[in-house]
């Protein structure tokens, strides 16, 4: 529908060399300053254990509500403050990342595995098999995304598992969409037709001759849906239909907050400003792996 | 046009058929609704008798088809949460959201449109990195928390607008901005790809041969023709109002069918949100079906086109 055909594909046909590669990934700032961001919020989270200065669910109610260290009440116990129940916010919001890295890591996995396996036999299988594909995801296009993943999430009940399944298998259509497009350019090239020719197996094929040159669409759509896994996830937890308490989910922290957050806006504010650093870095990523691979730099 | 029309029409009422099924299982397999009838502490015998009398013993094929039979003849069931008819309760919050939705499309253009046109005329000037910037920050910030941030500052510290609420015009505004602000990027960027790429072209080189003003020239010849996309992406759009006015309208409780059916799920209300979940998809159908029509007719080359 309008969706499958409006999305655009990058051009394929220029292949760039090492040494081009590593220049244009150098003179790119935003993929420099994304990657740059990322690396550090993956340490973080791989390292909370070790620079978290106190323990995330450690409630202390003689400590409540404290401001981040640059307001007039603060103190250098508590960079960030504390919440409502008394729990360091900067140890929250460094373990939060956690969260939110493994829900982008694990649907991007799971919804990237079912998009691009029906995208790739779409596009090169084409007639039959290409028109059920469709079929499915205009289907899925047309559930409504967090209506649906909020009412399953609601009756299954809500742990950090069950959100990244729930929206693993709902979020695959845009692999799929983009899958398809790229198969269908590549199918018809030479070399394609050549391994064919030379008698390779279709799974062969598909694995050793279509997948690679597809490769930096995927990786794009990957980062894509990462992004919006975490912030679908941030959502759910907010609505309180994702990950539950006492977890330190950002969104989960903005809901917790909320009831506060005309007197204390610091609580919303710190885990908002860390998604928004963490979905902005993954898609400067993103952005910048398109124009890297893309033929000519930057369109 | 009407073999392609046909074609098209035949395609949607089969999607509609097979999104209400997958609506009507996915909400069933994940609950136990004799349970949930039968509220908490119920015993076994009660929820065996609800079982029988709701005829949730029947096969669910027979079941699907009782409860699509029943919807389109306009009976939803009875809410279990409000105890009243889902039928009227759904009507009666439906208004509040085609509103938000129109308002926020409305506000969405009205943004959109100049800073793509300006966008277009001007690559790489302030204009642009400003229209990029807007888009990069929307893609990052979380739409509840920037609702959260506009209730703060428009509600709270300047005291201009109500913080929550449906009660008058004034309610709408926040969250008409909040949506809105979510799809323009997407409007935006196609206007500006779809001006840069038409006034390149040879008929607007001609316009402006023939000695007309710029002014003209822009709105008139070039804006028509890449306004063409940009109305089936509106459409589209309009779809993914409807499905995100459940996260904005729960914020700013803006009493509206996303209002209602976060209520529903919270309430494990299945009816309500059954009836929801098909609506909204129902909609989003009908809406890609317009938009696709309506592509077809501004554009020969698509329904003609390679027969796919």
């Amino acid at each position: 529908m309008t969706d499958v055909a409006a999305i655009p594909v990058l051009d394929l046909t220029a292949a760039s060399s090492g040494a081009l590669l590593r220049r244009r990934i150098l003179a790119h700032r935003g993929l420099l300053i994304g990657t740059g961001l990322l690396t550090f919020i993956v340490m973080v989270a791989l390292f909370a254990p070790l620079i978290a200065p106190h323990d995330p669910y450690a409630q202390d109610l003689s400590r409540r509500m404290i401001p981040p260290v640059w307001y007039e009440k603060g103190n250098w116990a508590h960079l960030f403050g504390t919440d409502n129940l008394g729990r360091d916010y900067l140890s929250r919001v460094l373990y939060g990342s956690q969260i939110s890295l493994l829900i982008g890591a694990a649907v991007m996995v799971i919804s990237g595995l079912i998009g691009t396996a029906l995208g790739l036999a779409a596009g090169f299988f084409g007639g039959r098999v290409d028109m059920i594909v469709t079929f499915i995801i205009t289907v899925r296009l047309a559930l409504p995304l967090i209506l649906v993943a909020l009412a399953v999430v609601a009756t299954v009940g809500g742990s950090l598992w069950v959100v990244i399944l729930v929206l693993g298998l709902l979020k695959w259509d845009r692999f799929a969409v983009v899958m398809r497009a790229a198969t269908q350019q590549v199918r018809v090239l030479d070399y394609v037709a050549a391994a064919e020719a030379a008698g390779a197996s279709t799974l062969r094929v598909i694995v050793g001759e279509v997948l690679p040159n597809v490769l930096p669409q995927l990786v794009v759509v990957a980062t894509v849906e990462a992004a919006s896994a975490i912030l679908l996830e941030a959502t759910l937890s907010f609505l309180g239909l994702g990950v539950q308490p006492p977890l330190p989910s950002w969104g989960l922290m903005i809901a917790e907050a909320k009831t506060y957050m005309f007197f204390s806006f610091w609580l919303i504010a710190i885990p908002g400003t860390a998604l928004a650093i963490l979905v902005f870095a993954v898609n400067m990523v993103g952005d910048g792996i398109r124009d890297v691979s893309a033929p000519g730099g930057r369109g | 046009m009407l073999i392609y029309a046909l074609k098209r029409l035949g395609l949607a009422v089969l999607v509609a058929v097979v999104v209400s099924a997958l609506a009507f299982l996915l909400l069933r397999a994940s609950g136990d609704v004799a349970i949930a009838l039968a509220g908490e502490g119920a015993r076994s015998e009660d929820i065996e008798n609800i079982r029988r009398i709701y005829g949730l013993d029947r096969p669910l094929v027979v079941q699907y088809l009782d409860w699509a039979a029943k919807m389109a003849r306009g009976d939803f069931g009875t809410s279990l949460f409000f105890k009243t008819d889902v039928h009227a309760l759904v009507l009666d919050k439906l208004p509040t959201t085609a509103l938000l939705a129109l308002f926020s499309l409305i506000f969405a253009l009205a943004v959109s449109l100049p800073l793509g046109i300006l966008a277009a005329l001007y690559p790489n000037s302030w204009i642009d990195r400003l229209c990029l910037a807007l888009a990069v920050i929307g893609q990052a910030l979380p739409s509840f928390f920037f609702a959260l941030i506009l209730m703060i500052v428009f509600a709270v510290m300047l005291r201009w607008l109500p913080v929550s609420g449906s009660n008058s015009w004034a309610h709408f505004v926040l969250p008409t901005v909040v949506l809105g602000y979510y799809i323009a990027p997407a409007i935006m960027r196609l206007v500006r790809a779809g001006m840069i790429e038409v006034l390149a072209s040879d008929y607007v080189r001609t316009a402006r041969a023939k000695g007309l003003s710029s002014s003209s020239v822009v709105l008139k010849h070039a804006l028509r023709n890449a306004l063409v996309p940009v109305v089936a992406l509106a459409a589209v759009q309009l779809g993914f109002l409807l499905g995100g006015s459940v996260v904005i309208e729960t914020v700013f409780a803006l009493d509206g069918l996303g209002y209602l059916a976060y209520q529903s799920i919270t309430h494990k209300d299945l009816p309500v949100t059954q009836a929801i979940v098909t609506l909204l998809s129902l909609i989003y159908v009908g809406l890609t079906l317009a938009a696709d029509l309506a592509n077809a007719w501004l554009d020969p080359r698509i329904r003609v086109g390679s027969g796919t």
